[in-house]
């Protein structure tokens, strides 16, 4: 059945050749497909309108919010102390950089100083989260393009960080273990010499990883030009961590707007030459061995001392005085039902997490509730670029550079 | 910062309305009509040289008579600073002129402002609603009028009653 | 399973004969080769990958074969917050399987909505799709999966695979 489409290219047989009379005139047609939002390779519940002309993409469209839950309305409704939890599950493999990132902005907000033992805390934990997101991307990534075996080492990996944080807060995935003002709680001498045994154990097994990649025929074909972008470009589209820095923009903000004790250890940024799918993977890789740096650095820096400011008003009291002292329990009491109150102004903190730029903007009024929280998911705004990186590719490439920005659908809906 | 202020202010007396630093932080707020001017000049003049944008938010202020506010959030990579520009406009012409020529990374947050605020952007490629589904009938989510547990949509099912196949 | 050995037991340890109900043999061999599909939704996808992996290795219950597509499979594992926006596909992949299918509802999210009581959120996904386990947790460990993975194969044992049972069958014949 013909139809008139302005999409509909006809194909007409050169008529000097010599079969040209007994041949029919071909004609071709751009292809819509539809993936998702259930499909094993979208890391969730992604939608992606494919536009093909054979099998290469020439348009593609995502289709987003099949998981939007409406943090940011139900911010307004808790206070802030109560929205710790929910940043848990935007970014659910990251759990702890979301805690960090949202503890920052309210610091910021009610201009809290953090002590020294939890800043360090804090960043050792953090970059603990970094390998582990790294680690999750690795594998799954690995899994997408073909490559069992990597996924399984990584996993394998990523269990022992896992029973870490178990025994840190109790919880594998959804920790909340950062308060604002400071930390939950401090290491036990068993969680630390869990952490020195895994960071001798880790480095050689990085390069058990990069065995199974680095030399693989079918990766580098899979990874190397593909989905390549401009620095440029990359910075017009607002990309931002290792998505950004494949390019060869050294954008970090660990570095660009040091906080915690980033400063105080020494590390490199890695960056990339050509922007491609393989640039990114290596950053990612490097990413891991410089958080093994930073935490050995934070491990003999690191001094006894508080790990919760002292600002009765707003931060929590150490849980052994909720259940010793009257006053500590009513202070606990009237923080979780009444919140503090903020001062009215508003302000931006971003925050460096595994994926790129985690920001919250908060808008208060001077009520215990943010008026206005904004969420800057990273993996939103990598998805806004999504049709840029994938025109000219084929369609089997989709997948991979689903998984080169590291999206998690939670933090993109909210 | 205020540097980047006074500068903004001096180059666009007529559409320069406040500058707020807070925090560490500056917000300056414009008029709709000079907003694409005014940001056009931030990302193109040397000194201010703001080509990376962070996010475009909304905020609703039911008791003013310019209800809604529309927030950029710039940062130079080369220079290391932030701006926070704003503009206000009433709830019965709520509409403002797209960036999405200067950042193209504008687009989706700009949607995304659309499908929560019902703010419009003019002069956008793709205007359509992006997390919530485009037969969404119940209005925008993030105004403050709009009930935290919305208007029903949740609890209906009626894709139950249609035939399987 | 209500094995019965006859033979010779006491011989090499091995039984000659068993003797069940086609029922339970049936049961059995459903509960042991359950097929689940890749049904991420969620923060308990991540729990559900984990399920699967290394250290956990869901094989184990005969449930580790992951299918990307409805009509191969016969268990959803709904892991993560069922939002409206996602409920018609859900219903509609749950049409497509073959039967007998069963659903897990993993988490506090599929099972009550859990903190997202908001405007896009369902309040339980079984709503609109019967569910046959709950497994509670924000997200559940894999263990906990595996808990719920064993109930439902008790639950499947205990099942009726034929319509008529035997009791009905005998009083229209007058055996």
């Amino acid at each position: 059945m013909a139809f008139e489409d302005q999409r509909t290219t006809v194909y007409k047989v050169d008529p000097e050749h010599p079969e040209s009379q007994t041949l029919p005139t071909l004609r071709t047609e751009e292809l819509l497909l539809n993936m998702g939002p259930q499909h094993p390779s979208t890391h969730g519940v992604l939608k992606v309108i494919l536009e093909l002309e054979g099998e290469r993409l020439v348009k593609s469209t995502p289709v987003m919010g099949f998981l939007h839950r409406g943090v940011e309305k139900l911010a307004e409704d808790g206070t802030y102390h109560q929205f710790i939890p929910h940043t848990d599950r935007l970014d659910y493999v990251c759990a702890m950089y979301n805690n960090f990132a949202y503890c920052r902005a309210v610091e910021k907000l009610m201009n809290i100083t953090v002590p020294d033992r939890a800043e360090y805390l804090r960043t050792i934990v953090a970059e603990v989260q970094r390998i582990i997101g790294h680690q999750f991307w690795l594998g799954t990534q690995a899994l997408d393009i073909g490559a069992m075996t990597v996924f399984f080492y990584c996993f394998r990996d990523r269990e022992i960080l896992l029973d870490w944080f178990d025994e840190l807060c109790g919880a594998r995935l959804t920790t909340s273990w950062y308060r604002i003002g400071g930390v939950e709680r401090d290491f036990t001498p068993s969680l630390l010499e869990k952490l020195k045994r895994f960071l001798d154990y880790f480095p050689p097994k990085i390069d058990e990883y990069v065995v199974f990649l680095e030399k693989n025929r079918i990766w580098l074909a899979r990874t190397k030009g593909v989905a390549v972008i401009s620095a440029e470009d990359a910075v017009n589209f607002g990309l931002s961590g290792p998505t950004l820095r494949g390019s060869g923009v050294d954008y970090d903000l660990r570095k660009y707007e040091p906080y915690a004790a980033y400063p105080k250890c020494e590390f490199s940024v890695p960056v990339g030459k050509n922007g491609d799918t393989y640039d990114r993977y290596w950053i990612r890789v490097r990413e891991m061995y410089e958080s093994v740096k930073i935490i050995r650095q934070c491990l003999e820096q690191m001094q006894d001392g508080p790990i919760m400011a002292d600002v009765p008003s707003v931060t929590l009291p150490p849980k052994e005085r909720v259940f010793t002292n009257l006053e500590a329990m009513i202070q606990q009491f009237k923080l979780f039902s009444q919140g503090f109150n903020a001062p009215p102004g508003e302000i931006y903190c971003g925050t460096e997490a595994h994926k790129g730029e985690l920001g919250f903007y908060i808008v208060s009024t001077g009520s215990g509730k943010p008026y206005r929280l904004k969420i800057r998911a990273p993996s939103f705004i990598h998805m806004g670029a999504f049709d840029f990186m994938s025109r000219g590719y084929m369609i089997a490439d989709a997948v991979t550079i689903f998984g080169t920005y590291d999206i998690v659908m939670g933090e993109c809906d909210r | 910062m205020q540097h980047l202020a006074h500068r903004l202010q001096e180059t666009f007396p007529a559409g320069f309305v406040k500058a707020v630093e807070w925090r560490g932080d500056l917000a300056v707020t414009v008029t709709r009509d000079r907003l694409h001017d005014v940001a056009q000049f931030l990302h193109d003049d040397p000194a201010m040289d703001f080509d990376y944008i962070v996010h475009v938010s909304s905020v609703d202020w039911p008791d003013d008579d310019e209800r809604f506010e529309v927030v950029y959030e710039f940062y130079s990579i080369r220079k290391r600073h932030r701006i926070r520009l704003k503009t206000r406009m009433p709830e019965s012409d709520c509409i403002v002129d797209s960036l999405t020529d200067i950042w193209k990374g504008a687009d989706f947050m700009e949607r995304e402002v659309y499908d929560m605020m019902g703010i419009r952007f003019r002069n956008h490629p793709d205007l359509r609603r992006i997390l919530m589904p485009d037969d969404y009938t119940e209005g925008y989510p993030l105004r403050k009028d709009f009930p935290l547990r919305g208007k029903g949509w949740r609890d209906t099912f009626e894709f139950l009653d249609e035939p399987t196949r | 399973m209500g094995l019965i050995q006859l033979g010779r037991p006491e011989k090499d340890g091995s039984p000659d004969i068993i003797t069940t109900t086609v029922e339970k043999a049936v049961n059995w061999a459903r509960k042991g080769s359950l097929w689940p599909m890749t049904f991420g939704l969620a923060c308990c996808a991540i729990e559900m990958i984990a399920a699967v992996s290394s250290r956990y290795d869901m094989d184990r219950y005969g449930a580790g074969v992951f299918r990307a597509s409805p009509r191969q499979s016969d268990l959803m594992i709904v892991a993560g917050t069922v939002c409206r926006r996602m409920a018609p596909v859900i219903r509609k992949i749950y049409d497509q399987m073959p039967e007998p299918k069963y659903v897990i509802a993993m988490g506090s999210c599929a099972t009550s909505g859990n903190i997202y009581d908001s405007y896009s959120v369902v309040q339980g996904v079984d709503r609109f799709v019967p569910v046959d386990i709950y497994v509670p947790g924000c997200p559940p460990t894999p263990e906990a999966l595996f808990d719920g993975i064993l109930k439902l194969q008790e639950r499947i044992m205990q099942k009726r695979v034929f319509v008529k049972q035997p009791e009905q069958v005998r009083a229209r014949f007058k055996v």
